[in-house]
């Protein structure tokens, strides 16, 4: 099972990254880890004519601090992303969502960036990112911009980037101290991807909820922020009946998937209760 | 199009100019002959192809041959001298784990790259580890009972020992 046939360039810099997109137009994919693009080459839903590797571009590597944001390299692996001490100290819930991507070999080889710049509908990321509120660094001709992530998962399989710019780094700003997280994920058996995910924030002030972040993956076309259970539970106090009553709520409204691996209901459903699991594990880890 | 590239295969240096859109383990299986990366699901899911690069186990269908350029791959023929086995692969022998044997190779080498990184792994971490390799005979119990005894057998020093049976 090969993808159709295509010319292969490797580029050494983002720059030149930038200038063989401009090059070639819309007809070139980047490819990094390729865990996310060559499944789909294959099946031949996409078929460009040009590959440009950009996996050996070492600008686009590494994890680091810049004041108050956790920076993460478009090309750190998944593995990298569920094992790096600074991304645990400063982002857990990133850890969690990275340690429950794919299997081992996927987290071996696939990146962040890589899966945020696919947007695929039920990849784990979007979830986590939502509720981090990160943002997304594309740099194109024109310059460096940032994308926030309520802005950036447009559309099923499309991203806010634009066809000659590239995903160069994700930026998280670090949480407040007694903030909880919980990441939790009904995976399809085969693949690993999610059919839904559920990432949630808790920070606690004493017993009620000072802030409550929700994101949910999988389960639509485009991830979302839950934003009126947040706004239900902010100020609240997070108690099981609370948070159950909120989270029965999940979904209204939004656009459900509706496919072979579970109906618009079934996933619904499956929302409400990973949201309600989510909820109480963040909470109880930001008691301590 | 045709792309040089220039790679470590068992040990051995490989020069060779592949048509971009060939995967790893076409090139290993079609051009070096090494026919123990398995092609079963082709959809980075199954494992059975899964192969060594640069030290870590990846499934070998989902990356390009133009990809690996400059690295180092190590598949089922290359764990142990010809006539030998790596402990890993006596302990599935010796633990009955492989029925069909279609998954093993891709089972054995992701266990040497969880053993290389846990020495000791609970059931619980082997059954994780191996998440990316799919058994369709469904012979975990003895994969997993053959992977504890791995993890037992090299951290008593265990190496490559001539095939006895």
């Amino acid at each position: 099972m090969n993808p159709a046939p295509f010319a292969y360039q490797r580029a050494e810099s983002v720059q030149e990254a930038i200038s063989l997109l401009q090059e070639h137009g819309e007809s070139a994919k980047l490819i990094a880890g390729g865990h996310s693009l060559l499944p789909i080459m294959k099946l031949r839903l996409a078929e460009p004519e040009q590959l440009i590797d950009i996996g050996r571009i070492a600008e686009l590597r590494g994890v680091r601090r810049d004041g108050d944001a956790l920076v993460i390299g478009a090309l750190t692996t998944h593995r990298q992303v569920a094992t790096d001490p600074a991304i645990t100290g400063a982002a857990p819930l990133l850890t969690e969502t990275a340690s429950r991507v794919g299997d081992r070999q996927v987290r071996n080889r696939g990146t962040i960036g890589g899966a945020l710049a696919h947007a695929d509908a039920a990849s784990d990321y979007p979830a986590a990112i939502l509720a981090l509120e990160a943002t997304m660094t594309a740099q194109g001709p024109n310059g460096t911009r940032q994308i926030a992530a309520s802005d950036f998962f447009v559309d099923f399989l499309t991203s806010a980037l634009q066809p000659d710019e590239v995903l160069t780094e994700i930026r998280i700003p670090v949480l407040p101290g007694g903030t909880g997280w919980s990441y939790q994920k009904l995976a399809n058996q085969a693949s690993g991807y999610a059919i839904v995910g559920v990432a949630a924030l808790v920070t606690l002030d004493g017993d009620v909820a000072r802030d409550v972040r929700i994101g949910v993956t999988g389960a639509s076309p485009v991830a979302w922020r839950a934003a009126a259970i947040e706004d239900a539970l902010r100020g609240a106090a997070l108690d099981e009946a609370a948070v159950t009553r909120a989270a029965a709520l999940a979904g209204e409204g939004v656009e459900m998937l509706d496919d072979l691996h579970g109906s618009a209901a079934y996933r619904t459903r499956v929302t409400r209760g990973l949201m309600q699991r989510a909820l109480l594990e963040a909470a109880g880890r930001a008691r301590g | 199009m045709r792309v040089p590239i220039r790679l470590t295969v068992n040990g051995v240096e490989r020069e060779a100019v592949v048509e971009p859109r060939k995967l790893l383990v076409q090139f290993l299986r079609d051009d070096l002959g090494l026919t123990g990366a398995h092609i079963g699901c082709e959809t980075s899911q199954c494992g059975a192809c899964t192969v060594l690069l640069d030290g870590d186990a990846v499934k070998s269908c989902t990356i390009l041959a133009v990809q690996v350029d400059g690295a180092s791959v190590t598949t089922i023929e290359g764990l142990a001298p010809a006539g030998t086995l790596h402990p890993v692969q006596r302990a599935f022998w010796d633990e009955h784990g492989l029925q069909c044997g279609f998954c093993t190779p891709g089972m054995v080498l992701s266990t040497v790259a969880l053993l290389a990184e846990d020495p000791d792994p609970s059931e619980a971490a082997v059954r994780h580890g191996l998440e990316g390799n799919i058994c369709r005979c469904t012979g975990y119990q003895n994969i997993v009972l053959a992977v504890r005894a791995a993890a037992a057998a090299l951290q008593h020093g265990a190496e490559a020992e001539p095939i006895t049976g």
